[in-house]
Parts: structure tokens; sequence; C-alpha cells
């Protein structure tokens, strides 16, 4: 694999940054956007490249990578290439270089971070085309994509925490991009400050990780993974397996960056951000930056059971609750956000299953069909002049015919229409869109586990793939079809977005029709087809593999019924019988608050941690420090600087005696000092 | 030794002196015979030239060595130190040319006084016997008296100068009286003599009374507390002008000679000077700190402002070292450069009433007189001492001297009140900053605005320029005391 290449990858977006964030101003909104989006279009083109070279080619080392299991075999580091930048930290015991690391995983996110980052940089020209500060926009969308890139480019911990946390910054100020909105600012704060939690546990992960295994870069950590066995580690207040604690500090971290159950409530506020950013940061890449983590170190993962049914867990409960919410929201790009919520919740139940090629997989797709439903549904708000509501939307089909075909296929994707032909006629090839593929992995290797975690996560997912059918179709519903509750103003205005929206439109549906059908081999076809496209970069599991290909039928169909319940529930509830709805809200009021409320989340932490934190805050702020430290301290030292300065004025009376007397006294005391210091008295 | 007077070329060490007493006195005859009207311009001018060659003789001119049988010294450290009070004096001067008609200072007089002042100051650095000193010291005073009460018609000015007489003689005279006692005690007049007969026996109570007694009377001529008394009486009573001289010029030759007598003479018992000194050090610091925040008279504010600095330039000197005199010296330049300019800046600002003198009258300059409001700041933060101004370099020097001496609680009390210090500095910056304006100024004289952006470009290049000279010459200074 091309060196120069993946430098290119990686410092193209930085150098885009550079230039539209320092020279903005002298060279003009449109020359940085050109700059950044071109720049961003061949780092594409170079990730492409490098993607197929190394999957086709199968790398350019000869012999075959075989991962470890379980610690049943000895490790054997990936298949990789890695690119030297420079030494970092050398220090005893640790010996830190900045590496570009490239295998399978690598690649494929490679693709997606670039792929969908220069559509939005393409879609936001048009998209934003109003806003005063393009400049600054594009900087921080290039800066971040820098990050992601780092991210998913480092060759160890510390590496992947600075990509972690530049994500992390440049979440936050794209976020904040429109910083004269309070809501925007205090989305943004929220963010890094949930995001905080996660990454407490992270760093403590990584910290737990360098003292347990000794090394923070990647392979040489992994291969002591296996020494691992029966180690403790003594944390808070216990002794604990060492790896069940590293892993689960460190699936901490990626519960916060890919908002899981509890750490969730940042996503949806996070929608305050433009919608170009939503599409990147809060669909396609950042939030998978959690999953990625896991994939990463699936084999440090793979030695704790007990994290990996923690992650099980937490990815099913995820998938079930946000599906629960979405069914209710009624913003446009929140239902959205719940959805994408609920979509790294399949991810998860698939890395903490062991299948990691299948998280992988829903990712790779998920980025796809995602990024199309979030820049379509900004196609949309663009066209209905910045509303989101979807309640005063509906019946704009026509005005909008190729955003409302785009989003058609985005979900279609999402809810995974396809023909299980497969099951039918053993020749024939499953045919169906991206999340056909995808999500029904996920599906049969929870069954396929035969475990308790995988069994709970089967239903759940299965209930999930019921709802997320809902809540889409619902979405087109509401948004597109039936009668119009827009003002008419508004709805005579609605109008498509210009081609520099659309075509990145089209190429994002391209990739949610067809790659799954593409790629569904390479990941969870045949397990030694998945073997040889990984080269070892993630754990597979041929046998978890093989039975979740040897489900009964009823669990193949669940799915594909699962979303056709949901597609017809939603067409009797919204095109049918409309006033449904309306009727099942009033009978099922605290239901239906219960979950347009978000399960009350955010209305709980606000009791347990923002108060108290607040309360803290100003009994500090008022009574430490400007009752204490301003008004004792400071202010009263002030006073008392006062308080003798005008006894001393006081001293200068004018008067020719009162001087003379005070330098007698003076005189006196002077001799006085003198001869007791001198120890002439004694 | 009694070749001295009959050998004109070995008189070379007294050249200077010579110079500006035959100067002085040339100078006198010129202003008798010439017209009052334009004379008086004239002799200013010449006046200053020649305190201007007297300083570069004395820097250039390398004869050193003890005449008069011992009671004139030039050393290393004299040289320094009179190159700065000539420096301070021609000034001084400079500052006058425009504004002397304004404070009833032209007169040829005026000129004459300050150079037989220098001349006294001279004598005073040059000191090697306990009688040329007194004679230098009252040389320089009678010459300030006559300058302070020179503007006859003032009733402040009169004052002022009264006050001045009364409490200089009172200073004398127990001056006079340590000096007798010194002399009782050890039966010699000659500083180094006096040396090595208190390094023969243990120091008995009547020397220590006697060197009580002579470091009052020059604490009274630094104006440390607390024989400070006068000294904000008569910097406001004075013409700014004369107040410009008297912060100058007499401030470094009394400390000068401060510096020659405890170092020369009371060398074997140091113990107990430097307790002396740091008492005078901290009171002088401290009083004047908390004193000058209640102040609303700008020359009033700069005279505890000066009595606050000859104690930190005390710290050095409490030190006892040769790196204290090091500093003490460095600082007494630095000092005087401040001095000079923040007097530029203060006579430059003339209203149609006359000069500021009132702290409140600085309101707002910042807009009408950008160029001196920013020369006033410079000062300000220099007086304060932030780095990177000289005034940093200043306190860094005697408090690092203090700090190698280990006299801790000395340093950090300096430390305490230079903060304090800070207030009433940066208060003055904010009036001229901040508050509206509320006065027209008439136009600043040209050699004004020449000394206010020379002074300015130093203190600020300080570090980059001069510092490192200066720091070289000093060294040399101190040396030649040890």
């Amino acid at each position: 694999m091309n060196h120069t290449l993946l430098q290119l990858i990686v410092f193209l977006p930085l150098l885009g940054a550079l230039i539209a964030g320092l020279l903005g101003r002298s060279i003009g909104h449109r020359t940085s956007e050109i700059v950044t989006s071109g720049l961003l279009v061949l780092a594409a083109l170079f990730s492409w490249i490098v993607f197929l070279q190394w999957t086709m080619g199968g790398g350019e080392a000869a012999h075959h990578a075989e991962a470890g299991h379980g610690g049943d075999h000895a490790f054997v580091a990936a298949e990789s290439v890695k690119v030297e930048l420079f030494r970092w930290i050398s220090t005893a015991g640790l010996d830190l270089k900045w590496m570009i690391r490239a295998d399978t995983l690598t690649a494929v996110m490679l693709v997606v971070v670039t792929s969908v980052s220069s559509l939005v940089h393409i879609y936001s020209i048009g998209y934003m085309h109003e806003d005063p500060h393009r400049s600054r926009f594009f900087a921080y969308l290039s800066l971040f994509t820098f990050a992601m890139l780092m991210l998913v480019t480092a060759d160890n911990f510390l590496q992947m925490f600075f990509g972690w946390e530049g994500v992390g910054v440049a979440s936050y100020l794209l976020i904040g991009f429109w910083y004269k909105k309070p809501s925007a600012n205090a989305a943004a704060m929220k963010a890094f400050i949930v995001n905080r939690v996660g990454d407490f546990g992270f760093a403590l992960g990584i910290f737990a990780a360098f003292m347990m295994l000794g090394s923070i870069d990647f392979d040489s950590a992994f291969a002591h993974v296996a020494d691992m066995e029966g180690k403790n580690i003594s944390f808070l207040w216990a002794e604990w397996d060492a790896m069940t604690v590293i892993c689960l500090l460190l699936f901490l971290g990626a519960m916060g960056k890919s908002a899981q159950f509890l750490l969730h409530t940042w996503l949806p506020d996070a929608m305050e951000g433009p919608t170009p950013v939503s599409a990147l940061i809060h669909a396609a890449t950042m939030v998978t930056a959690g999953v990625f983590m896991v994939a990463r170190l699936s084999p440090m993962f793979e030695a704790s059971e007990t994290a990996m049914t923690v992650v099980v867990y937490v990815g099913a409960i995820t998938a079930f609750f946000a599906a629960t919410v979405g069914l209710v929201q009624n913003d446009i790009k929140r239902v959205i956000a719940y959805s994408t919520c609920s979509q790294l919740g399949y991810m998860f139940v698939a890395l903490g299953l062991g299948a990691y090629s299948a998280g992988i997989f829903h990712l790779f797709t998920h980025a796809f069909f995602k990024a199309l439903l979030f820049l379509g549904a900004g196609s949309v708000i663009h066209a209905m002049h910045h509303e989101q509501d979807m309640r005063k939307m509906g019946g704009i089909k026509d005005k909008v015919p190729l955003t409302y075909w785009m989003m058609m296929i985005g979900t279609l994707a999402l809810t995974g229409v396809g023909l299980p032909l497969h099951l039918l006629v053993d020749a024939l090839p499953n045919i169906g869109f991206a999340g056909f593929y995808s999500k029904d992995s996920i599906i049969e290797a929870a069954y396929g586990a035969h475990t308790a975690a995988g069994g709970f996560a089967f239903w759940a997912l299965v209930v999930a793939a019921l709802f997320t059918s809902f809540y889409s179709w619902r979405l087109v519903h509401l948004t597109f079809h039936g009668e119009t509750r827009a003002s008419k103003e508004t709805f005579d205005h609605a109008h498509e977005s210009p081609m520099v929206m659309l075509v990145p439109l089209f190429v994002l549906a391209a990739g949610a029709v067809f790659a799954g059908y593409i790629w569904y081999d390479s990941f969870f076809g045949h397990a030694e087809h998945v073997e040889h496209f990984f080269k070892g970069a993630v754990v597979v599991d041929a046998e978890l593999i093989d039975a979740a290909h040897h489900v009964p039928t009823w669990v193949k169909l669940s799915a594909t019924f699962a979303m056709i319940i949901g597609f017809v529930a939603a067409w009797y509830f919204y095109i049918a019988k409309p006033e449904t709805p309306k009727t099942l809200a009033k009978e099922h009021a605290g239901l239906y608050a219960f979950l347009l409320n978000k399960w009350y989340f955010d209305e709980l932490y606000d009791f347990l941690f923002v108060r108290p934190a607040k309360w803290i805050g100003t009994a500090l702020w008022r009574g430490f420090d400007d009752w204490f430290i301003d008004g004792v301290i400071v202010g009263g030292i002030a006073r008392r600087v006062k308080d003798i300065t005008s006894q001393v004025v006081r001293l200068q009376s004018g008067y020719l005696y009162h001087y003379a007397l005070a330098m007698l006294i003076g005189v006196a005391a002077l001799i006085t000092w003198a001869i007791a210091a001198g120890g002439l008295l004694g | 030794m009694s070749s001295d007077l009959t050998s004109f070329v070995a008189l070379a060490p007294a050249y200077p002196e010579l110079l500006l007493a035959i100067g002085a006195i040339i100078l006198l005859m010129m202003g008798v015979f010439s017209n009052e009207k334009t004379g008086n311009t004239m002799i200013v001018g010449v006046a200053i030239g020649l305190l201007a060659v007297t300083a570069v003789l004395v820097a250039i001119h390398p004869a050193e060595g003890v005449l008069f049988n011992g009671a004139f010294i030039q050393d290393g450290f004299a040289r320094f130190m009179k190159v700065l009070v000539l420096t301070g004096s021609a000034f001084a001067l400079v500052l006058s040319v425009s504004t002397a008609s304004d404070h009833n200072l032209n007169k040829f007089e005026y000129p004459v006084l300050v150079i037989l002042a220098s001349l006294g100051m001279l004598m005073m650095i040059s000191a090697n016997d306990l009688i040329s000193l007194y004679i230098g010291l009252e040389l320089q005073s009678l010459s300030l008296y006559v300058i302070a009460a020179f503007k006859r018609d003032s009733g402040r000015a009169t004052e002022a100068g009264l006050k001045y007489f009364v409490l200089g003689a009172l200073s004398s005279g127990m001056l006079l009286y340590g000096a007798s006692m010194v002399y009782g005690f050890t039966g010699q007049t000659q500083l180094d003599e006096i040396a090595k007969v208190i390094s023969l026996g243990e120091p008995s109570l009547g020397l220590i009374v006697g060197l009580v007694f002579l470091l009052a009377g020059l604490a009274f001529k630094i104006s440390a507390v607390p024989f400070h008394m006068w000294t904000p009486d008569v910097y406001e009573g004075v013409p700014t002008p004369v107040t410009a001289f008297f912060a100058s010029a007499p401030k470094v030759a009394a400390m000068a000679l401060f510096i020659r007598v405890v170092f020369d003479t009371f060398e074997p018992i140091a113990k107990d000077w430097q307790q002396i000194v740091i008492f005078v050090s901290i009171a002088s610091m401290v009083l004047a700190a908390f004193a000058a925040i209640g102040q609303k008279k700008l020359k009033r504010l700069i005279a505890y402002s000066s009595i606050g600095h000859v104690g930190f330039a005390l710290v050095g000197l409490s030190a006892g070292s040769q790196t204290g005199v090091e500093g003490v010296s460095i600082y007494m330049a630095i000092y005087l450069t401040m001095t000079i300019g923040l007097f530029a800046c203060i006579l430059a600002l003339r209203t149609d009433q006359g000069y500021v003198e009132d702290i409140s009258d600085l309101a707002g300059i910042a807009q009408t007189r950008p160029f001196i409001a920013s020369g006033i700041a410079i000062i300000m933060f220099s007086l304060i001492g932030l780095p990177p101004l000289a005034g940093f370099f200043a306190k860094w020097e005697v408090f690092l001297a203090a700090v190698e001496a280990q006299l801790f609680v000395l340093a950090v009390i300096g430390v305490l009140a230079s903060a304090i210090s800070a207030f009433y500095y940066l208060r003055v910056v904010r009036t001229m900053f901040f508050d509206e304006p509320n006065h027209q100024f008439i136009k600043t004289p040209n050699e004004l605005n020449v000394v206010i952006a020379l002074t300015a470009a130093l203190i600020v290049t300080y570090g980059l320029t001069v510092g490192g000279f200066l720091k070289d010459v000093a060294g040399i200074a101190a040396g030649s005391l040890f």
C-alpha cells in the first residue's frame, strides 16, 4: 500500500482546515468552500484506492494472519501497513511513535469517513450558502475529518485518544456553530460534558491497559492479553478481573461517544447544529467511533466474557429504548437522531456477541443510508424554510420529488427491505437494500449465539426493527404524504434543493442501495471469506458466523416480518386512519408522555446531577469565592490598607515641630534598637 | 602629601571638581555683567554644557587616587555616582529651560546654584574624611535651601524652603554630633582610619550612638523614614523644576555618601548598621506605600514614591555585600532615569491656568495628549516594577542581593510593599486612560518631548540595550569599595 497516499488522506483535510480557518477571511468564502471540498474529494478518492487495493489485492504481506480467539492460540498481529510520521514520546518504558496504521478495519473507516465527509462538504456549499461564517464552518468540518482520520489510523491508545478528543472538540464547535442561539450553545456544552463522563472511563481504561499490559501500542498490548487470564486489578474498593475492568472502562468511553443508553442524552440535543453536521458527525462518523474502538480492541474484549455480555445488553437496551422514543418525536431531525442511537445499539450487540465483522458491516452501510436520511431531511428543512416540526409539513412529495425519492431509498435501506430469495432457492442470492443485509446479519447472529444475552438481544432487536419501520414510515408519511399542514405561504414557496445538494444524495443513495449486496460476502458471508477480508484486523468467530447462517427460517424472516408490520401500522395510522394516533395518545396518555419525554432521562439527570452541581457551584461561588475570597480576603485587605492609609496620612500634619519630634523619636528608637540588638545593654 | 597643592598634575583626580568650581565662578561673573533678558538663557545653556562636560570628564578621565591629606578620594564608585549626579543635575536644568519663567526661576543665580549644589554633591561622593564629608554636605544643602526658597513671592515656596532649612539644620546637627562621637571614641576623622581603629577592639556604646546619629543625618538627606517628613511638603511647595532637581541628583549623592560611610567606616561593625538600615528600609517601603495611597496631589504622590524607592534601594544596602552595592548603584541609575522622565511629563502638561497639580488633573489625557500619557504610563509601570521595564530590573537586583544575604523577611516585605504601591501608580494610569478629559493643554516644549521619548525608550528597552552595560559598570563601581 502506498505510504504517501495514506499520509495524504490524513493530512489533506488538515491542510484544508488550516487554509479555510486561518485564511478564510482573506481568500473569501467561495474559495474556502472549493478548497476544503476539493481536498476532501481527493482524500476520498485516495481512500477508495487504498480500500480496493487492500481488500482486492490481499495486502502486501504474504502470510495469512490468523487472529487468536479467546486466548486459545498465540496471538498473531493483524496484517497491516504502518507509516511512521515521527517519534512522539520516548522515556523509560514508553516509546511512542506517531504512526498511521492501515489494515482492513482502518480501510473501511477511511472510506466511510472521507466519502461521507466529502459529500457533506459539497452538500454544505448549497445548504449553508446564506451563512455569513461559511469559511469557519468548512474549517471546522475539515478539522473534524482530520481528527476522525487520526482516530481511525491510530496505532496506539494515545493517538486514538488524541483523535477521540479531537472529534469531541470539533463536534462541540460544530454543534455550537450558531453560537448566538442559546439552545445551540447549551447543546454543544451538553455534548461535551456528557462525553467527558465517557472519556473519563476511556482514559482510566487506557491507564489500566498500560499498567497491566505494559504497552499502549495496540499490537504489543494485544500480544500480552493472553497472559492476563486470572490476573486481578484493584479498582475502587475491590479486586476485579483485570481484563474485565479494562474493557468495561474502555467501553464506558465508547458508550459516551456512541450515545449508548444512559449516556445518550446529548445526541438528540446535538441536532441543534447545522444539518450537514448531524449527517457527518452524529450519524455516519463520530458516533461510530465507539463501535470502531471496540472492534479495534476486539482481542482485548474477547478476553472478558463479562465485558462482552455487558456490551450486548447495553446495545440491545439502547436499540430498543431509542426506537421507542423515536416513535413519538415530532422534530424530523430528532426522529433520525433516535434512529441513529438505536442503530448504534444494533452495532454494539453484534460486537458484544463476537460478530465484530457484522457490527462493522452495519456501521458501513448505516453510514450511507443514515447520512442520506439526514441530508434528505436537511433538503426538506431547506425547502420548508427551516421548519423542522413534522406536524407542520405533509404533502410536499410533488414539491420536492428528487428529495422524496432519495428519502424513500434511505427509508427502505434503514428499515431493511429485501427479498430473502436464498431461503426459497439455494442458488439465488438475497436481494435487498443495504440495511437488509447488515441488520439481518446482526439479528441472526444474536439468535445464533445461543446465549441468554443473545436471546434477549434477539427479541429486543426484532421489536426495535418493528419500531424502526414504524417511525421511519411515519416520518415519510407525515412529511411527504397526505394533506399539507404547513402554512399556505411556506407550502407555496417549498422548492427543490439545488443540484449541489442533490448530487451528494444520489451518491449516498447508490451506497444505500448497493453497499450491502456488494460487501455482504466479505463482511458476513462465509467465515473464510470474512477472515480473508479482515486479515486479522478484528477477531472473526467462524463458529458464530456459521451458526448465524443456520438459524431456523422463522428467525431469518423475523426481521422482515417486523418490518412489514411496522410499515402496515404506519400506513394505517397516518394514511388510512389519520385520527388514530391522537386517540391512541389520549387513551394511553401516561405512556405517550413517557415516550415523548424520552423516558424522562433529561429530567432525571437534571435532578440527580445538574441541580446538585449547580447548587454546589453557586454555593462555592457566592459563599466561598464572593464572600470569603473576594469579600474577606481581597476586600478585607483592601479595606485594611485604606484604614492604615488614613492613619498614616494624619501623621503628616504640616507642623515643623511634629516633624522635628518625629526625627528625634526616630533617632532615640534607632539608638535603643541598635544597642539592644548589638547586645551592648547586657 | 603636601605636594598636592603645588603640582597641578597631581591634582588630576580632582579635575572635575575644579572645573565645576571655576565654572561656577565664571558663570556668576557672566550673570552679573550680562543683559538680564538675553543672558539668562545663555547662562542656563552654558551651565548645562558645563555639567555635561564635567560628566564626560569624570567618565573618561581615569585618574583615581587620594588627595588633600586623605580628605578626598576618587575611585570607581565615586566616578559612577558622579556621572549619575551630573547627569541628573544637567537634565534638571534642561527641564527648567522653557518652564523657568512660569516658576520665577528665570534668574541667572538658579543655574549657578544648581552647579554649586552639584559641586557639593561631588565633594560628598568623594569625601574620605568626616570634615570634608560635612563641608561637601553643607555646600550642597545650603545651595538647596536657597533654591527651595528661590521663588520669594510665593508663600508655599518660602514655607517649604524654611521647613527644609530648619529640619536640615537639625539633621546637620545630628550628623555633626554623631561625627564628634565617632571622633571621640576612635580618635580619627579619616574614614578608613576610623575603620582600622574600630576593627581593633569591641565596639563601644559611644561609637554606636555616634553611628546612629551620623546615619540619621544621612537618612534625612535621602529622606528615609522616620526622617522623611520634610519631603512631601517640600516637594509640593517648591516650583516643579526644582522638585525635579531635588528628587534626582541630591538623592543619588546622599545615597552614595551613605554607602561610602557604612562600607568604608563602619565595615567592622556591619551587623550594627545593617540592623538600622533594615529598619529604615522597611519603614520607608511600608509607610510610603500606605501614605501614597491617600494623596491627591501629584507631587506629594511622587514624594512618597521617592521615599518608597529609597526604601527599596536600602534593601540592597542591607545585604551588606558587593552584590548589594551593585544593586543599589543600578537602582539609583534607573530611579534617576524614571524621575527625570516623570517630571518631564508633568512639566509638559500645562494648561492656561498653570501646571497640573492634582492627580485628577490628569483625567483623560490619554485622549488629548496620548504621547505624554503613554510616557507616564510606561514610567508608572516601571516604578511598580513590571517586567520587562527597567524598574523591574532595579528591584530584581536589590531583592536578589537581599535573598543572597538570607534576608528573606526583608525581601518578602519589600515585595508586598511593592504590590501595595502598585495601587497608587495604577490609579494614575487609570485616571489618564479611563476618565473623561477635563483640561485643555497647551503645546509642549520640544526638549521635554525629547527627554520623555529618551527616558521612555531607555526604560522599555533596558533589558536589551543599556542593561548589560550598566550592570558591568555598576559591578566595577561596587568592586572598588571592597
